[in-house]
C-alpha cells in the first residue's frame, strides 16, 4: 500500500543515506525488524513444507488467517493475535482430520475454508475502521507495525525455531522416509502434528508482512528456489533463509520508495529468484547434455 | 484352520546343506549351524482384522543365514516382517528376535520396507538418506563444526556406500537415481548401523532383471561375507535362489520351512496347499511352480543368465 503521507521519498542510490532516510521513521524500523524475523522463520518452516509437500495445508492455514485478523480487529485487539489464534487452530484441525489417514480430507477442508473466508469478509464489513477494506489483511502492509507486535513476532519466532532445532533431524527423517523412520522409533505422527502447529505459527507470522494471500511468497518460494539450487540439506536451508531475507528487505525498500504494494514487491522479487534458479538449472543440464553428446576431442576441451 | 500343519512336520528345520536343485552357490557354509537362533518362532499365529493369516508356524533362523519368505499374494509375508519388528503382536505362540522380544532389539535390526521409489523431484542426496539411517532418529540438529563424531559418521557412511557399490551416484539427488541405484542406497541405509539382522520386504520388486540379480548378489554378499543374517520377503525365488540358505513358504494358514531343495518341491507344496502343485526345474536351474491357487509370479523370461548373480561383487 502507498506511503502518501511521507511526501514521496526519492531513491538516491546512496545506500547509506537511503537506509538512514527509511530508518528515521520508527514504523519503518519496526517493519524491517518484523520482516527479518518473519523471513527467517517462514523460510525455515517453509523448507520443511516444500520437502514434505504440504503446500496445500499451508494454503488452508493461510486462508483462515484472514477471518482471524478481521475478527480480531472487530473485537478490538491487534490483528497479530487473530492470525496466531486461527492459524494454530486450523493447523490442529487439519492434524485431527488427517490422523489415521494418508492424505488430508480435502473436501471438508475446502468447505470449512470457504465458510471461514466468508466470515472474514463479513467481519471486515462490520468493522468500519478499516480504511482500505480487507486489502491490507489479504495483501500485506508495513504500516502500523508496533514495537509490541515486533516483540510478539520475535518471541513466537524464537519458540518456533527452538522447537525446530530440537526436532529437526527426526523431522527430516520422518519427512523423507516415514516408514523407515517409524521402524527406527521416530514418532512420525506426533512430529507431523507438532510440525503443523509450527506451520500455523509461521503462517501467522508471514501473514503480517505479505498478507494472508501471499504467504507463499515467503513460505514456499524461497525454499523451492533453494531446493532447485542445491540438494544439500544444510546448504539449501541456509539459502532459503538468505533468499527470504533478501526478498523481504528489498521488498520493504522498494515499497518505501515506490507507490506500489509491499506484497507485490516481496512476491515478485522471490519469484524472480525462482525463475533465475530454474534458468540456471536448465542451462547446466543443457551444457551437460552437450558435453555428454560431444565427441571425445570436444570432451577433453570442455573438461 | 490349519489343514497343512502336516506338511510342516514333514520338513526338517535344521539342515542348511547340500541343496538339490541349487546351482553354483558355494555360500552354503556352516554359518547357520551356530548356536543361538537370530529369529525363533514357535507355534506363532498372526491375526489381522479378525482374520488369521497364518498359524502354528515354527521357525529357527541361524546367525549369518540368508532366508527367503515366499508365498502367494496376501498370505501375510510382509506381516511376518512386522511381527519380527514388534509392530504387530503375534496372536499366539512365541516370537524371539535376537534373543529378545520383538521390538526390543530393533536398534540391532536393519529394515528395508516395501516401497515404490522416491519422487523424482525429491531434492535430497543419496548420501543424506544413508546418513539418516545412522543418526536420523537423534533429537536436535547436527552442529556445523567439525568433531570426531562427525568424522566417524562420515567415514561410516562412505564405507557402507562403497560396500553396496553406490559411490558413483551417492551425491546425486536420490529422486534422480534409477530404481536399482535407489535400492542399493536404501540397503546401505539399512546397513549403516552394522545391524545383526536385515529385514528386507520385496527389495527386488520393480527392478529390471539385471538389477534384480545384481541386488540379489549384493544381499547374498552382505549376508555371507559381512555376517549379517538376512530375512527377505520375495515374490519370486529365482533371482535369489543361488544365494539362499533357507526358505519359509507361507500358504493359506500354515508354513513350511527348510532349505530351498526341501521346501520348493512338488511334494511339500502339494501338502502345504492341499491341492496338486508341481515344481518344475528348467534346464538353467530356474524353478517354476505350477498349479497352486495363486502363482507367485515365477516369470518365464530367457534373458537372465543364471551365472550373472555371482559376478556382481
Amino acid at each position: 500500500m502507498m506511503l502518501a503521507e511521507t511526501g514521496a521519498p526519492a531513491w538516491s542510490w546512496n545506500l547509506l543515506t537511503d537506509f538512514q532516510d527509511m530508518w528515521s521513521y520508527p514504523f519503518m524500523v519496526n517493519a524491517f525488524r518484523a520482516g527479518a524475523v518473519v523471513a527467517v522463520v517462514s523460510a525455515v518452516v517453509g523448507w520443511f513444507v516444500v520437502l514434505r509437500r504440504q503446500t496445500f495445508a499451508a494454503h488452508t492455514v493461510s486462508a483462515v488467517a484472514f477471518p482471524g485478523a478481521a475478527g480480531a480487529l472487530l473485537l478490538g485487539v491487534s490483528a497479530v493475535y487473530g492470525y496466531f489464534t486461527l492459524c494454530v487452530a486450523a493447523a490442529l484441525v487439519i492434524a485431527a482430520l488427517r490422523s489415521g489417514r494418508e492424505h488430508e480430507e480435502s473436501a471438508l477442508t475446502g468447505t470449512v475454508q470457504a465458510f471461514l473466508l466468508a466470515s472474514g469478509f463479513l467481519f471486515t464489513a462490520l468493522y468500519r475502521g478499516l480504511l482500505e477494506g480487507p486489502q491490507t489483511i489479504l495483501f500485506g502492509t508495513f504500516l502500523g507495525i508496533t514495537s509490541a507486535q515486533v516483540t510478539v513476532l520475535m518471541v513466537v519466532g524464537a519458540v518456533v525455531l527452538a522447537v525446530l532445532a530440537l526436532i529437526g533431524r527426526p523431522l527430516l527423517f520422518a519427512s523423507v522416509d516415514p516408514q523407515v523412520a517409524g521402524g527406527r522409533g521416530v514418532p512420525v505422527r506426533a512430529l507431523s502434528v507438532v510440525f503443523l502447529v509450527l506451520l500455523g505459527a509461521a503462517t501467522a507470522e508471514a501473514s503480517q508482512i505479505t498478507g494472508t494471500l501471499l504467504v507463499f511468497a515467503l513460505m514456499v518460494i524461497p525454499a523451492a528456489t533453494a531446493q532447485v539450487l542445491t540438494a544439500r540439506p544444510a546448504l539449501s536451508l541456509a539459502l532459503a533463509v538468505l533468499l527470504a531475507f533478501a526478498a523481504t528487505w528489498l521488498g520493504l525498500t522498494a515499497a518505501y520508495y515506490w507507490p506500489y504494494p509491499l506484497g507485490f514487491f516481496v512476491t515478485t522479487i522471490a519469484f524472480a529468484g525462482y525463475l533465475l534458479a530454474l534458468g540456471r538449472r536448465s542451462l547446466r543440464e543443457g551444457l551437460a547434455r552437450i558435453r555428454a553428446g560431444a565427441t571425445p576431442v570436444a570432451k577433453e576441451v570442455t573438461a | 484352520m490349519n489343514p497343512i500343519a502336516k506338511a510342516r512336520e514333514a520338513v526338517t528345520l535344521t539342515s542348511s546343506h547340500a541343496v538339490p536343485g541349487r546351482r553354483g552357490g558355494g555360500h552354503d557354509t556352516a554359518a547357520g549351524a551356530r548356536s543361538d537362533p537370530v529369529v525363533a518362532l514357535r507355534g506363532t499365529a498372526v491375526r489381522v482384522g479378525g482374520r488369521t493369516l497364518w498359524s502354528g508356524v515354527d521357525l529357527r533362523i541361524g546367525a549369518g543365514e540368508f532366508t527367503a519368505v515366499l508365498g502367494p499374494n496376501g498370505v501375510g509375508k510382509s506381516t511376518m516382517i512386522k511381527v519380527l519388528l514388534g509392530a504387530l503382536p503375534a496372536a499366539a505362540g512365541e516370537v524371539r528376535v535376537l534373543g529378545a522380544r520383538p521390538g526390543q532389539a530393533n536398534d540391532r535390526i536393519g529394515y528395508l520396507p516395501q516401497r515404490r521409489s522416491f519422487d523424482a523431484d525429491l531434492r535430497i542426496r543419496g548420501v543424506d538418506v544413508v546418513r539418516m539411517g545412522l543418526d536420523g532418529d537423534r533429537w536436535g540438529v547436527p552442529l556445523p563444526f567439525p568433531s570426531a563424531r562427525r568424522r566417524a559418521a562420515r567415514a561410516r557412511v562412505d564405507e557402507v556406500i562403497e560396500l553396496v557399490g553406490a559411490s558413483a551416484y551417492a551425491h546425486r539427488p536420490i529422486g534422480q537415481c534409477s530404481g536399482g541405484e535407489q535400492q542399493r542406497l536404501l540397503i546401505a541405509q539399512a546397513l549403516v548401523r552394522r545391524p545383526e539382522l536385515l529385514l528386507l520386504d520385496e527389495p527386488l520388486d520393480s527392478l529390471d532383471l539385471p538389477n534384480q540379480s545384481a541386488v540379489a548378489a549384493l544381499i547374498g554378499h552382505i549376508c555371507h561375507h559381512e555376517g549379517v543374517s538376512v530375512v527377505m520377503v520375495a515374490h519370486d525365488v529365482n533371482p535369489i535362489l543361488h544365494h539362499l540358505d533357507r526358505v519359509v513358504y507361507l500358504a493359506e494358514g500354515g508354513a513350511a520351512a527348510g532349505t530351498p531343495g526341501e521346501v520348493i518341491t512338488s511334494e511339500t507344496l502339494t501338502r502345504l496347499y492341499g491341492t496338486p502343485v508341481e515344481v518344475l526345474q528348467t534346464s538353467d536351474g530356474r524353478l517354476v511352480v505350477v498349479g497352486q491357487p495363486e502363482a507367485p509370479a515365477v516369470h518365464t523370461d530367457r534373458h537372465e543368465t543364471p551365472g550373472r548373480g555371482h559376478d556382481a561383487r
